[in-house]
């Protein structure tokens, strides 16, 4: 067979089942897989992603723990369980600098040019990324709970609102993803990426009832606090857990946490979403 | 009817910069057009344009008989794009990422299976395949790069500067490469800095300048604007030149266009404007012989295309950073260059007639 001849016996691209939507479902699964590949072949990013969240668990146990009251109480014990959906919590949304830096990665070594001259569906880009991020956070998550085990953090309630719980953890982990997704585009470079998508998130998660009692903070703390989107799904899981520490206020968010978390995540989703793949689409550089 | 690739008055604005003032492109189908401008002239942006990545300002393009401004998954469909940077996954082996760009053409999984490597081996990546392309070298890269685009053998590619910081021997092999591709039958669009490039692959060659074209042509009819040939003599005795410059003048062209003879004193090199190749060349060693001159050196030279770059931009091709802060399209310079390459070029259907 002569070069010639292979080259021009090309096969021709065939519709796929399902029209658009079953061409975005697949184009998306084509690039979750291409990122799970990565993540795999770079197992340092995840060792490391699950270095970060680890330490917190050791250094806010055993640092903090005994010295911050909890609900009246100052018992390390009870701080630790008081703490995990905190720290579980940001964890989830620190997947958010792993996705603008993968994103901006992507622009900048000219892949986001060749994915967009290609006939692909025009969000699968972005949301095969997010979904390769999603499955990360969730292995994430299980490490993590089982260091949270090893250092005494129990669940007091049954198994469906203990899944439920990490439901809601995931739902919100998978919303930042998306603002990920939106800072990577509008950044371009993956070292301003990475910072890019850290830096809003240390207020967004300390300014919140993951790591404090709020009760014990100015007023008007209090109040951002109470509203902020990340209190909400703490507050959602930690009550799903049955852990101490739950926030007594009259704030809506922190009285019906559970509807708030979701309601909050599908708002971000939706939103960050939207303005994503609409930035993906006019992308120039 | 319009070629395979046909753009009528393209305009593009990024701020204040008009990178894209008007462009006109026509390439038949199954011909290679050579984009060639220095940096900044607006060829990646014309590129980019055509292959759906950007939406013009104003101005009319059909790729393939698509509509690129109404129908850009259509046209995506047709083409292969190969950019400046070898768009691939470093960390994917080379079969994996020609599986993929072959899955998201809308192959299904086995066809992308069997055009990946039946590409790989094509393209001498067969030892490689199952290597992650982080460990390929860059003309490797490059070559994957090409692979993808062309994992559905579209029928127009359109290639930005596909040899930029390749070594020789990979350049070479990139060439046979894409040789081979419109020996079959692609239309292909090709930017480059690179004259020898262009004058190696392309049926016709634009030259941008300011996101313009600025002139077209074979590259034939491009040189012969510069005035045709030019006979080059070192003459060895600094006291020589005086005699050697009367001997080539009477050979110089004639008529209205006379040339006259260049004379470079410290060099001792004497340029003069010719017609008559190598008969005539042969007939001034003879001349110069008879006198008893000795010469360290003579040749007859064609004028490269660089030369037309010159004298078309009034900069070389490669020296454009300056120009791409200041000046636009709309700068009085560049409209007087455009009317000087008129003029050259009706001068030389005079002369023709």
């Amino acid at each position: 067979m002569t070069a010639t001849t292979s080259v021009s016996s090309a096969p021709r691209p065939v519709a796929k089942a399902g029209g658009g939507l079953g061409q975005s479902v697949s184009d998306s699964l084509i690039i979750a897989k291409r990122n799970l590949i990565r993540m795999l072949r770079i197992p340092e990013v995840v060792v490391f992603g699950l270095f970060q969240p680890i330490m917190f668990v050791v250094l806010f146990s055993y640092v903090f723990g005994g010295s911050l009251a909890v609900g009246g109480s100052t018992d390390a014990g009870v701080y630790r369980e008081f703490l995990m959906a905190g720290i579980f919590a940001q964890t989830v949304t620190f997947a958010t600098a792993g996705a603008s830096a993968g994103i901006a990665e992507d622009m900048q070594k000219g892949l986001v040019d060749r994915f967009r001259s290609l006939p692909m569906a025009r969000g699968a880009v972005l949301t095969g990324r997010t979904l390769a991020d999603l499955v990360q956070t969730a292995l994430t998550l299980v490490v993590l709970a089982i260091v949270a085990l090893l250092v005494g953090w129990r669940t007091h309630e049954n198994g469906l609102k203990v899944l439920a719980g990490f439901g809601l953890l995931l739902l919100l982990g998978y919303a930042f993803t998306w603002i990920g997704a939106l800072i990577g585009l509008s950044v371009r470079s993956p070292e301003a990426a990475t910072s890019g998508g850290l830096v809003w998130l240390f207020p967004v998660t300390f300014v919140s009832n993951a790591f404090v009692d709020t009760s014990r903070m100015p007023t008007f703390l209090q109040h951002i606090a109470d509203w902020n989107p990340f209190s909400a799904t703490v507050q959602a899981s930690r009550e799903l857990f049955g852990n101490p520490g739950v926030v007594d206020s009259s704030a809506w968010p922190m009285q019906h946490p559970v509807l708030a978390s979701l309601i909050w995540s599908l708002l971000i989703l939706v939103v960050f979403r939207t303005l994503a793949v609409r930035k993906y689409r006019s992308a120039v550089d | 009817m319009p070629g395979a690739i046909y753009a009528e008055g393209l305009v593009k604005t990024f701020g204040e910069v008009r990178a894209l003032d008007g462009v006109d492109l026509d390439v038949p189908e199954g011909t290679v057009l050579g984009l060639l401008g220095p940096n900044g002239a607006g060829k990646t942006t014309a590129v980019r344009v055509l292959t759906t990545l950007i939406q013009p300002d104003s101005g009319k393009a059909v790729v393939a008989g698509l509509d690129v401004l109404k129908q850009p998954n259509e046209v995506r469909r047709s083409i292969g794009l190969s950019g400046q940077f070898a768009a691939i996954d470093e960390y994917l082996t080379g079969r994996e990422n020609l599986q993929m760009v072959g899955q998201l053409y809308q192959l299904t999984a086995r066809d992308a299976k069997k055009r990946a490597a039946l590409l790989l081996d094509r393209f001498h990546l067969g030892d490689a395949a199952d290597r992650t392309a982080k460990t390929y070298s860059g003309g490797m890269r490059r070559r994957l790069d090409l692979a993808a685009a062309l994992i559905v053998r579209p029928p127009v590619m359109f290639m930005d500067e596909p040899t930029t910081g390749l070594d020789p021997r990979n350049r070479q092999e990139l060439w046979g490469v894409i040789e081979e591709l419109v020996a079959d039958g692609t239309t292909l669009l090709l930017t480059t800095q690179y004259l020898e490039e262009a004058d190696r692959l392309a049926h016709d060659i634009a030259v941008v300048d300011h996101g313009r074209v600025i002139a077209r042509g074979t590259s034939d009819e491009l040189k012969a604007q510069m005035g045709g040939e030019r006979i080059e003599v070192v003459v060895h005795q600094h006291d020589e030149l005086g005699t050697a410059e009367a001997i080539l003048d009477k050979h110089s062209v004639q008529g209205p266009d006379k040339g006259s003879v260049s004379v470079e004193q410290h060099t001792r090199r004497l340029t003069v404007p010719v017609t008559g190749g190598a008969k005539l060349l042969a007939e001034v060693i003879r001349d110069l012989d008879a006198r008893g001159i000795e010469i360290d050196d003579i040749g007859l030279r064609r004028p490269t295309l660089d030369d037309v770059f010159i004298t078309l931009t009034g900069h070389a091709s490669e020296e454009s950073e300056i120009d791409e802060n200041g000046l636009d399209g709309d700068d009085p310079a560049s409209v007087q260059k455009q009317g000087k390459s008129r003029k050259q070029k009706d001068q030389k259907k005079g002369a023709v007639k």
